[in-house]
């Protein structure tokens, strides 16, 4: 069973030896591959545009006061009256297209990191937990993961967010609901392995407590496949949350992510206004493009298996 | 295997139950389907009536087992939206779909295989990194958005092929499928290459991740040192050993296949389960949503178990009582 669902992630499962050399030489490596680089680079400009949105954007999309409905699906470098440039178009409530995305990217950021973040916490503890108790409770929490995991992420989020409503924190209660069993496998998988070392036996020797041996000395050494599920999980989770949210059963019109710009731009794609749906959309790809670009080059250094 | 096939079926239903359970009373507790159905300018008396015809005045336990009670013997309620039995919503819609998942698996299978092959014999050429450069490309855009973008290219500025919707179909024994007309397949074509475009970057890692492995094995070795050409080794020996994991990773994917379908089918206008389930969580169509979510439980324990049993049969190290325990 875990073989069948350590699948998509389960390139690095073996990744457990602790890297030989530390982050700061690992951070060296990576900037070594070019397309590494060239991710980090796409995320990090894309962050930094993103959370600088309120200083730099050119309007503030959802300030009524400075959209006007007649600046309504703009074509992309037009020019209101008053003089302001719309460089990506307007969408159909007047809005400026680049001032949207640069907002909804924060929206997307923020909502993918956070759930990605509240997951890792509690799949790392589990899958400790479960690593370091071993019998019963290891195999409870692990019928649990599997069962889980059976499941597609879409078809589990679907249900939730069917109970609970919609809002930014139901849709983190969602994604944290589907991401988290991937961390905890992850995390029991390195932790087995660990568990079994002189350092852990050592610790043992010196009667620290059982929680300062599994979070102080085991988690730090499972480090390394974790980081690479972490990238690819947050690129996931963004990618999951404007997928539900162009459904219309993520995020609510107030608190627009990239998904719902380009949900809105859906119906005015037949007519031609093309770029409503795509600039959004061209700006959420970028994003996921940087960040798998990084975990795929992370996934071959910290893979014991293929290190030169 | 007897014993086997019981621990699963009990799996199965105790999976199906808390499910219900969980949605049932998670609803409950969302808000009331009335609200939403009921026109406000009805009556009280209407209002009432209304409720009463739902049974949605009783206590929610007493509901449930209405609910249990009824699915027992196959009615599972009907849609508060539709006032159809919930059963017959989902199972009429329940074909188109599956034909969209399939499809969607045939062109992952037919496009992912040989590339893959290629990726991993010459894992250094130009031609391997551009296959792998455009499978992470695979995986990073959303399925939804590039359906808008085939939409666009195909359908607006092309002309191509058809936007939305469902063809032509021809009924075979009684299942009606597009598969078998010109005006079906050209319906088909966007939406299941929309849906397989993810699995295409997944067959092709899995299978370029298997050659690379089983390359290096010792019978690659032996098989070239008695002079078998590379055409045979490739195709039996290597090609064998790595369709083993893929066997199992394509059952369980054609099961997320059916639940990605929500979104393909949104977007393509598609008449399927996914269209359905959208549009009831939105007015919380209780039985609707239930009904979704039991055949699709019942589907997917019906795939795991058929993968159990074929990787049983393929890899004979394998034995299915180990994996039941």
């Amino acid at each position: 069973m875990s073989d069948r669902t350590a699948i998509d992630d389960g390139d690095f499962a073996h990744a457990t030896a602790p890297p030989r050399s530390p982050s700061r030489e690992l951070l060296a490596e990576l900037l070594r591959d070019k397309l590494a680089v060239i991710g980090l680079i796409i995320v990090a400009t894309l962050t930094v545009l993103a959370f600088l949105a309120p200083l730099i954007a050119p309007q503030d999309p959802y300030d009524l006061g400075q959209i006007d409905f007649m600046d309504s699906r703009l074509s992309p470098g037009a020019q209101n009256t008053s003089g302001l440039t719309f460089w990506l178009g307007t969408d159909d409530q007047g809005r400026d297209l680049l001032s949207a995305i640069l907002y909804g990217l924060r929206t997307s950021i923020e909502v993918g990191v956070t759930s990605a973040v509240i997951a890792l916490v509690i799949g790392a503890s589990v899958g400790l937990i479960s690593a370091y108790a071993g019998g019963r409770t290891d195999a409870l929490l692990m019928r649990i993961v599997d069962m889980q995991l059976s499941f597609p992420a879409i078809l589990i989020a679907l249900i939730l967010l069917a109970i609970l409503g919609r809002g930014v924190d139901k849709i983190i209660i969602a994604l944290v609901v589907t991401q988290w069993a991937y961390y905890a496998r992850t995390v029991r998988g390195s932790a087995l392995v660990e568990r079994r070392r002189a350092y852990v036996d050592a610790a043992r020797c010196q009667a620290l407590p059982k929680s300062r041996i599994m979070f102080g000395h085991i988690l730090p050494n499972c480090m390394p496949p974790l980081i690479v599920v972490v990238t690819m999980r947050v690129a996931y989770a963004i990618m999951l949350e404007a997928t539900l949210s162009f459904l219309g059963i993520g995020l609510p019109v107030t608190e627009p992510s990239l998904g719902l710009l380009i949900a809105n731009g859906y119906t005015y794609m037949l007519s031609g206004d093309y770029w409503i749906s795509v600039f959004p959309g061209v700006a959420l790809v970028l994003l996921i493009v940087g960040i798998n670009l990084v975990g795929d080059c992370l996934r071959d250094l910290l893979n014991p298996r293929l290190r030169r | 295997m007897t014993a086997f096939l019981l621990r699963r079926t009990a799996q199965t239903v105790v999976t199906l139950f808390v499910m219900s359970v969980i949605v049932f009373v998670g609803i409950f507790m969302v808000g009331n389907p009335i609200d939403i159905l009921i026109d406000p300018a009805a009556t009280p008396l209407e209002r009432q009536q209304t409720i009463e015809a739902f049974g949605l005045d009783r206590p929610v336990w007493h509901q449930y087992w209405t609910f249990l009670t009824g699915a027992l013997s196959g009615d599972l309620g009907n849609s508060f939206l539709y006032n159809q039995p919930a059963l017959d919503l989902i199972l009429a819609r329940l074909p188109a779909t599956l034909e969209l998942a399939m499809a969607a698996l045939l062109i992952a299978i037919v496009f992912g295989i040989p590339l893959g092959i290629l990726a991993g014999l010459k894992p250094k050429s130009p031609l391997s990194r551009t296959i792998m450069s455009f499978s992470i490309l695979g995986f990073s855009l959303p399925t939804f958005w590039i359906g808008l973008i085939m939409i666009m290219v195909f359908s607006v500025f092309l002309g191509w092929l058809p936007a939305s919707g469902r063809g032509e179909t021809v009924d075979v024994l009684g299942v009606p499928i597009s598969l078998f007309t010109l005006d079906g397949l050209s319906h088909l074509l966007l939406p299941a290459l929309n849906l397989a475009l993810f699995k295409i970057s997944l067959v092709i890692r899995l299978t370029r991740a298997g050659v690379l492995e089983c390359m290096r094995m010792d019978y690659v070795r032996f098989a070239r040192a008695k002079g078998i050409s590379e055409a045979r080794i490739v195709s039996v020996h290597v090609l064998k050993n790595t369709l083993i994991p893929l066997i199992t990773v394509l059952g369980i994917e054609l099961g997320s296949l059916i639940a990605f379908a929500v979104v393909t089918e949104t977007i393509f206008a598609w008449p399927g389960m996914g269209k359905l389930i959208i549009d009831a969580i939105a007015v919380l169509d209780r039985p609707v949503i239930l009904a979704y979510l039991l055949i699709t439980v019942v589907m997917f324990s019906v795939i795991n178990l058929v993968v159990d049993i074929l990787y049983s049969l393929v890899d004979p190290r394998v034995r299915l009582e180990d994996q039941a325990e």
